[in-house]
């Protein structure tokens, strides 16, 4: 009994099926109270499951959890509630035009005189907490006005003020920039300093390494292992994840591009609040060469991507392909010039979830003849070549071409995406954030399939917040700091720590 | 044996008979309540239907114009957009049928082709103006729909009262020529020849004088699965679901969204015109008539509509359920009294039911979850 005493959480060979599928097999898991423990595994693998389960938003076909030692049956998330456990979901859910303050004190509102809001009192709790724990936010800001970081914050300090002991964060930097990563970090340790006990999913290796005391790995629904972060590698870990081997780097060769393809000269765009986003960008994209913009979320990439999409109109500059102007034309035009898009939000511009898979896969090209002829579509060709592109790109499961879009994993969207937007090898490929929250295997896949359209003679933008993923598959790497390229490199000329200070506004010195 | 229930409940059709069925449960309740016995005032409804063929015929009559705008609704569903202005276009069809109709003279089959592609296009340019105003300003379609209604109403009323189109002293308009008339045996039926040999066949001639029976019905049908066609074999039909299903990644995919936008409310708003239309040139009086109020064909199309979960062939089905309902209500009123608002009733919980079709989802669900708890 006194060892299960300092167990925060345990919850033992957890059974959950959805229909015939079996999510959790016998899971187990033991979390130490005061400790940082992570959840590792892939999409799909089960992670999520396992702490709505936790948190009462699914039933466990079998299996106990007992919580300080104390068995629990979780029926709804007010029984986690009452058990002081609070979670933060990726997709944080705060009302957009309330303040910090009202949205923390939504649903436990404190009042005076039984029924007169009082926001003081509430806002002060609020600044006190975020004191506290390094929490720093401005408590009258509103939440549409904030970074998601900040917004993050805010969803940390709700589960706070409810008292809550035991803090999921579920995939919590998928959306944040390497500086508030390590500021999250430090928030964490302020955490359980303060002896709360925090489980954090995710499959970021790096950040694992970084923030947690102890890992369980769950595979395919199987409890793996659970082991003492310090004692094991990241390409172990990474093993254990994924099952094989894997490649963290994907392997590539050395380029040599040909003549200037793609080009942005002086390119400024403003945003819906008239506001520049972009100011004054030129850059140009070779043949057969991947250019990686390195960069915080929010220093004008959204706004450069929709610009070149003609999803939004530039207030001055050019952007032309092949010595064809494309700036405020239409994205049907930009498509038919040779610039295929994979966009940020895969599940906003990428596909139409409620379509089945082969109508994705041709979202771009269904009025082409190879597709359609006098206005009627060509079931059977649109279904082979379904067919083809989902054996071609190992989008599972094989047999998926008329499931819906929204039945597939992540990391297979993705690869509908891909196989959509390399299908008609463009001329140049615009790639956005293209492993955003997608899995250690998936990346693998994904970087070796630009690399693989690179080294047959095409030229490749990719932008991503990820510096790892710029370092690793770039040729050329330009770094984007308030909407202007501050500095320009050749891979290998430079490393992450370079980088990241001009990323972050720094000056460029002598040297890097 | 639980997974077929499992399976058959997920399947759609399966999940709107259910809802059908919970609706005639709660017409029933409501009866009860009301004092009338569910079972005799149920048979008589539905023997009032098929007690003659006249009154066959009659449902078939009321639902033609039911399936084409509940097409109207279920088609515009489809890009995300709710049509409410079938009411207005079906009253904008049946004035451009009128107006042409009262005037042209071509030969008989080409009149009545050239009076209903007319009526079409003015009811379908009418929703293009609703689809329009969405796509340039972004005002909603709901708001510009029901407002186009009342204007169309009024249009309806002032073109009426005027000297060279309204018949002194009645409500009415002038007629649509006979020539144009989708009357069966139109020409045959007023011939002497005909009258002749109607007067020694009694049945024949209660069906043919004694109803407005016209081909619209047969119509109505062609366009629906016309309809069902153009959605989900077409590279329109494509272009348009994926703008209702995510209008965002359509936009990047270089789909013309607002063009989209606009063409769909052009063809929902053709599709209750027509049923203006066709009511114009098949049934009495056969010209317009000054309204009081909303004909009501546009608010039935969106129970059609919503029973039919938006699919163009349901639409014909539940169509002919509702304009059923309608008819039976009524007999109930007149026979035993029983207030035919029990109708609405019934109709009210379906389409409820329909709407939250995902609870039978949801308990398919749980049947094939305690079933596999068993295997396991």
């Amino acid at each position: 009994m006194q060892s299960q005493q300092a167990y925060a959480v345990e919850m033992q060979s957890i059974y959950k099926y959805f229909d015939d599928f079996c999510a959790l097999n016998a899971v187990n898991l033991k979390v130490k109270k005061g400790s940082i423990h992570a959840l590792l595994g892939e999409n799909g693998a089960g992670k999520t499951t396992l702490m709505n389960v936790l948190y009462g938003l699914y039933k466990a076909d079998s299996g106990r959890i007992l919580i300080n030692g104390e068995q629990v049956e979780m029926k709804n998330p007010n029984v986690a509630i009452e058990h002081k456990i609070g979670m933060v979901h990726q997709h944080f859910k705060l009302v957009e035009n309330f303040t910090v303050v009202q949205n923390i004190m939504l649903g436990k509102e404190v009042s005076k005189a039984g029924f007169v809001l009082d926001i003081s009192r509430a806002r002060k709790q609020v600044v006190e907490l975020s004191k506290t724990y390094g929490l720093t936010v401005d408590p009258d800001a509103k939440i549409e006005d904030i970074s998601v970081g900040m917004q993050q914050r805010v969803e940390i300090l709700k589960a706070l003020y409810r008292g809550v002991e035991i803090l999921i964060l579920d995939e919590p930097t998928a959306v944040l920039t390497p500086q508030e990563i390590n500021e999250l970090v430090n928030i964490m340790r302020n955490l359980t300093e303060g002896g709360k006990t925090i489980i954090i999913i995710t499959h970021k290796l790096k950040e694992i390494k970084k923030s947690s005391e102890y890992c369980t790995i769950i595979r395919r629904g199987k409890y793996i292992d659970t082991v003492d972060v310090k004692n094991v590698t990241e390409q172990q870990l990474a093993s254990m994840m994924v099952g094989r081997e894997v490649n963290l780097v994907v392997a590539k060769t050395k380029t040599n591009p040909g003549d200037v393809v793609f080009r942005i000269d002086n390119l400024t765009v403003e945003d819906s609040r008239k506001i520049e986003r972009v100011k004054e960008l030129s850059l140009s994209v070779r043949k057969g060469e991947i250019v990686g913009i390195a960069g915080i979320d929010g220093n004008g990439q959204k706004e450069l991507v929709e610009a070149i999409t003609c999803l939004t109109k530039v207030k001055a500059g050019r952007i032309s392909i092949n010595g064809v102007d494309l700036q405020n034309t239409s994205p049907h035009n930009v498509i038919k010039n040779g610039i295929t898009t994979i966009h940020e939000d895969r599940h906003k511009r990428g596909l139409v979830l409620d379509f089945p898979v082969k109508y994705n896969l041709i979202l771009e090209n269904y009025n082409r003849p190879r597709f359609a002829g006098h206005a009627i579509l060509h079931e059977q060709a649109i279904h082979k070549f379904a067919q083809d592109s989902i054996s071609r790109y190992d989008i599972r499961p094989e047999n998926c071409a008329s499931e819906l879009a929204r039945a597939l994993s992540g990391g297979n969207q993705q690869k509908v995406i891909i196989a959509r937007e390399l299908s008609d090898n463009p001329e140049l490929l615009l790639a956005f954030q293209p492993t955003r929250g997608l899995d250690v295997g998936a990346i693998e896949f994904i970087h070796s399939a630009l690399i693989k359209h690179r080294d047959s003679g095409h030229s490749i933008l990719l932008i991503s917040f990820e510096l790892d993923e710029i370092m690793n598959v770039s040729d050329r790497i330009c770094v984007l700091y308030d909407g202007r390229i501050v500095a320009e490199f050749q891979q290998g000329e430079v490393d992450e720590n370079g980088i990241g200070l001009l990323m972050a506004g720094g000056e460029r010195k002598n040297g890097i | 044996m639980g997974s077929k229930i499992a399976e058959l409940l997920n399947k759609t059709a399966t999940k709107i008979i259910l809802a059908i069925v919970l609706g005639f449960i709660a017409g029933a309740l409501a009866l009860a309540v009301a004092g009338y016995d569910p079972g005799t005032s149920y048979s008589m409804m539905f023997t009032s239907i098929f007690s003659s063929p006249q009154n066959m015929i009659q449902v078939l009559i009321l639902t033609m114009p039911n399936i084409l705008t509940g097409l109207s609704v279920a088609f515009a569903f489809k890009t995300g957009l709710f049509n409410i202005g079938g009411e207005g276009q079906y009253i904008v069809g049946a004035i451009a049928a009128v107006m042409v109709g009262g005037v042209l003279n071509l030969p008989p089959v080409i009149n009545v082709i050239v009076i209903v592609l007319v009526a079409f296009v003015a009811a379908g340019l009418y929703g293009a103006l609703a689809g329009f105003l969405k796509a340039k300003f972004g005002i909603h379609e709901v708001i510009t729909t029901i407002m186009l209604n009342w204007i169309a109403l009024y249009l309806n009323n002032y073109l009426v009262s005027l000297p060279g189109i309204g018949v002194k002293n009645t409500e009415y308009s002038f007629p649509i020529k006979q020539s144009a008339w989708t009357n069966v045996l139109n020409g045959w039926k007023t011939s002497p020849h005909g009258q002749a040999y109607l007067s020694t066949h009694p049945a024949l001639s209660t069906i043919l004088l004694g109803t407005d029976i016209n081909y619209g019905i047969i119509i109505a049908i062609v366009v629906a699965i016309a309809v069902s066609f153009l959605l989900y074999r077409t590279t329109f039909g494509y272009q348009i679901r994926a703008v209702g299903l995510n209008k965002d990644a359509a936009e990047a995919a270089g789909i013309r969204v607002k063009k989209s936008i606009v063409m769909t409310m052009f063809i929902a708003g053709g599709l209750s015109g027509l049923a203006g239309a066709l009511q114009m040139t098949g049934t009495l009086p056969h010209a317009l008539v000054t309204l009081a109020n909303q004909p009501g064909y546009g608010f039935n199309g969106i129970t059609v509509a919503l029973m039919a979960n938006s699919s163009p062939i349901g639409c014909i089905f539940t169509a002919l359920l509702l304009s059923a309902l309608q008819f039976g209500g009524s007999t109930i009123q007149m026979n035993l009294g029983a207030p035919s608002e029990v109708v609405n009733i019934m109709i009210g919980v379906i389409v409820f039911f329909v709407a939250v079709a995902s609870m039978f989802t949801m308990i398919s669900e749980r049947i094939k979850r305690r079933r596999v708890k068993i295997a396991g």
